[in-house]
C-alpha cells in the first residue's frame, strides 16, 4: 500500500511540475535571472504548493502516526550550521547553471529530453563523490 | 525569454502539494526529491519501494500531462551537454550535503516551518540568480 501511495505521490508531483511548465529549464533560468526578463511562475507554484501543505503539514502532524506507518520519517534537525550553507550554495550555482533541479530532471526523462538524462546521471555522480568527500573528512 | 504564466503555476504548485500532503498523510514520508534518488543507493537497504515507485511516478506524470496536451516538447536549455553535467554534479552534491533540494526544502521544509529550510531555499536561490547573472550578464 506505501507502494501505491509513493506511486500516485510521484505521478502527482511529475504531472504538476509538468502543467506549471517547472520541466522547461528557461522558466527556471528567468526565475531567477532578476535582473534580465524576469518570469515570477516558479513564486506561484511555490505560493500554490505551500499553502495547501502548509495548512494540512499542521494537522497531520497533530497525529501520533501517518495512516500507514507506526512513525513519521520526517527530519528533526534543527541546527543552521555549516553543510546545509554549503550544501545550498552549491546547490544553487548547480541549479542555475543547469536550469534543473532533481524533480524536472526526472520529470524530464519522459519528454526524452537527453538533457534531463544527462542531468539525473550526473546527479548520481554528485551523490557519490559527495559520500566519498564526507568519508575523508569527518574523523 | 519566457512568459509569466501565473494559473498553470498556482495549478501546478496545488496538485504538487496534494502529492505532498498524500505522502505525509499515508507513509509519513517527506516528498524530498534528492534524498528519495539518494536513498536508492546503499546502504539504504530497506524500504526501497515506495521510493521507486515515487520516481516510477514521477516520469509517469510527464507522460500523463503528455496524453492531455498535443505535442508539447519542454524546451531544451541549449547549453553544452557538459555544461549541464557540471551543473548536475553541483546539483547533487550541494543537495546532499545541504540535505535537500527544491522539493524537500522548498517545499515540505517551508511547509513546515523549518527555519534550515528556509535558510536553505534563500540561498540556494540566491546562489542561482548569482550564477545565472555571471552566466547570462557577465560571461554573456
Amino acid at each position: 500500500m506505501t507502494i501505491l501511495i509513493g506511486l500516485l505521490s510521484g505521478i502527482l508531483f511529475g504531472l504538476g511540475l509538468s502543467i506549471a511548465d517547472m520541466i522547461n529549464p528557461h522558466k527556471i533560468i528567468n526565475f531567477l535571472d532578476i535582473v534580465g526578463d524576469w518570469d515570477p511562475s516558479l513564486a506561484f507554484v511555490m505560493i500554490g504548493a505551500l499553502i495547501p501543505s502548509a495548512i494540512a503539514f499542521y494537522w497531520i502532524r497533530k497525529r501520533n502516526a501517518p495512516l500507514l506507518d507506526s512513525q513519521f520519517h520526517t527530519s528533526n534537525l534543527k541546527h543552521i550550521d555549516r553543510p546545509l550553507m554549503l550544501g545550498s550554495a552549491t546547490f544553487g550555482v548547480g541549479w542555475g547553471i543547469s536550469g534543473f533541479c532533481p524533480g524536472p530532471a526526472v520529470t524530464g526523462l519522459s519528454f526524452f529530453n537527453p538533457e534531463a538524462l544527462v542531468m539525473v546521471i550526473s546527479i548520481y555522480l554528485g551523490f557519490i563523490v559527495q559520500k566519498f568527500i564526507v568519508k575523508k573528512l569527518s574523523p | 525569454m519566457t512568459s509569466f504564466t501565473p494559473y498553470s503555476a498556482l495549478l501546478g504548485g496545488g496538485i504538487i502539494a496534494t502529492s505532498v500532503i498524500i505522502l505525509l498523510l499515508f507513509n509519513g514520508r517527506t516528498a524530498g526529491i534528492s534524498g528519495i534518488m539518494h536513498e536508492l543507493l546503499p546502504p539504504h537497504y530497506t524500504h526501497y519501494g515506495w521510493r521507486i515507485a515515487f520516481l516510477l511516478g514521477l516520469v509517469l506524470g510527464g507522460f500523463v500531462f503528455q496524453l492531455f496536451s498535443d505535442d508539447y516538447a519542454p524546451p531544451r536549455q541549449d547549453s553544452p551537454l557538459w555544461l549541464i553535467g557540471l551543473g548536475g554534479f553541483l546539483v547533487g552534491i550541494g543537495s546532499r550535503y545541504g540535505s535537500g533540494c527544491t522539493s524537500g526544502h522548498g517545499v515540505c521544509g517551508l511547509a513546515s516551518f523549518s527555519k534550515r529550510s528556509l535558510f536553505a531555499t534563500l540561498t540556494f536561490m540566491g546562489f542561482g540568480g548569482l550564477s545565472v547573472f555571471v552566466i547570462k550578464h557577465i560571461i554573456g
